[in-house]
């Protein structure tokens, strides 16, 4: 069996993709990932509450959490994985893992219902993890200008708000090279006002059709 | 660039005969830890003797290195059992397996320009 001789391993980069169900992240994924996106699930048990089985044993639900991700090979020595995050809220606990030593992330809007980023924003700004924004360009709907987005996520003027087709492979490499620009020209300083630790999503106010965009 | 499955050693559209935690014996325990992002190689050493056929499934993927992540996914198997394989192998010498970065590690500059000098010349 051929065995691998050298000792040295590649270095895997994890680059998170987030946003709202419906986004887009699957397709990001695949428009830049060498490989078609691997699915790996978890398995989460939970008690149920207030639920007893025959013998007395409290009864387990579980749940299985699945997400895809997709690879960049860089050289024999630097792997890129993409990790599209579960888009559903009752998932947050799988963030935590899926978000462990990732290097940044994109989180990808959809300017028609740009408050299913609020929890991705809230998130990694708790965890500290520093993203861009890119708003996914779907065939018909209104363009923005980063400006508006950054205003209506209540971003501060430090976060790259971009655009993007999430089916284009170019367009999502370029999302991918802007988020480590990001990094680069935000090494070493702090975001300002970023919150305490200790994961809580501050309550941010719905977009209606009179709000900020409109 | 392809994996075991663009290999065609897995049916992507095969059913898993196997429930995936008889695998393990009901173990859910990995003596090893490992993490999704942990890399893992097979050493070409080990115990020489019978492996179990998911284990020697599971050691057949990692002649390149891989992501724990990317073996789960090919063994189509919850992420928990597939570290526990591992684990059994990482234990016995036949696998190596490697921490991935910690998130200090994970955004110093040095490794940023790496990537961003790979991404730019893709």
């Amino acid at each position: 069996m051929a065995s691998n001789a050298s000792n040295q391993m590649p270095t895997g980069v994890k680059l998170l993709v987030a946003g709202g169900f419906g986004v887009g992240k699957t397709t990001f994924v695949s428009a830049v990932s060498e490989i078609r996106p691997l699915t790996t699930e978890e398995q989460i048990t939970a008690a149920s509450a207030g639920v007893d089985s025959l013998d007395g044993v409290e009864a387990k639900s579980t749940t299985t959490v699945a997400f895809d991700f997709g690879r960049i090979t860089l050289s024999a020595e630097l792997v890129l994985y993409l990790f599209g995050m579960p888009g559903q809220t009752r998932f947050w606990f799988m963030w935590d893992e899926l978000s462990a030593g990732a290097t940044g992330a994109v989180i990808l809007a959809d300017t028609r219902r740009l408050d299913a980023c609020f929890a991705a924003v809230d998130f990694f700004e708790s965890r500290r993890i520093r993203f861009i924004v890119a708003a996914n360009e779907f065939d018909g709907a209104f363009r923005y200008e980063p400006d508006e987005i950054r205003a209506a996520l209540k971003l501060g003027l430090h976060v790259p708000v971009t655009t993007c087709d999430a089916r284009d492979h170019g367009s999502a490499k370029g999302v991918l090279i802007a988020l480590i620009r990001h990094l680069l020209a935000t090494d070493g300083g702090q975001d300002p006002g970023v919150p305490a630790s200790g994961y809580l999503p501050p309550a941010r106010p719905s977009l209606t059709r009179d709000g900020v965009l409109s | 660039m392809t994996g075991p499955v663009g290999e065609g050693w897995l049916d992507g559209d095969a059913a898993r005969p196997v429930r995936p935690y008889a695998v393990i014996r009901g173990r859910t325990s990995p003596s090893v830890h490992l993490d999704l992002m942990s890399m893992v190689v097979a050493t070409g050493a080990g115990p020489g003797g019978y492996l179990e056929p998911d284990h020697e499934q599971a050691l057949g993927l990692c002649r390149q290195p891989a992501t724990v992540a990317e073996v789960a996914a090919w063994l189509r198997l919850p992420v928990a059992a597939a570290k526990v394989l591992l684990s059994d192998l990482a234990e016995c010498g036949a696998l190596r397996a490697a921490p991935p970065l910690t998130a200090d590690q994970a955004v110093r500059r040095p490794l940023l320009e790496r990537v961003l000098d790979g991404l730019q010349r893709l």
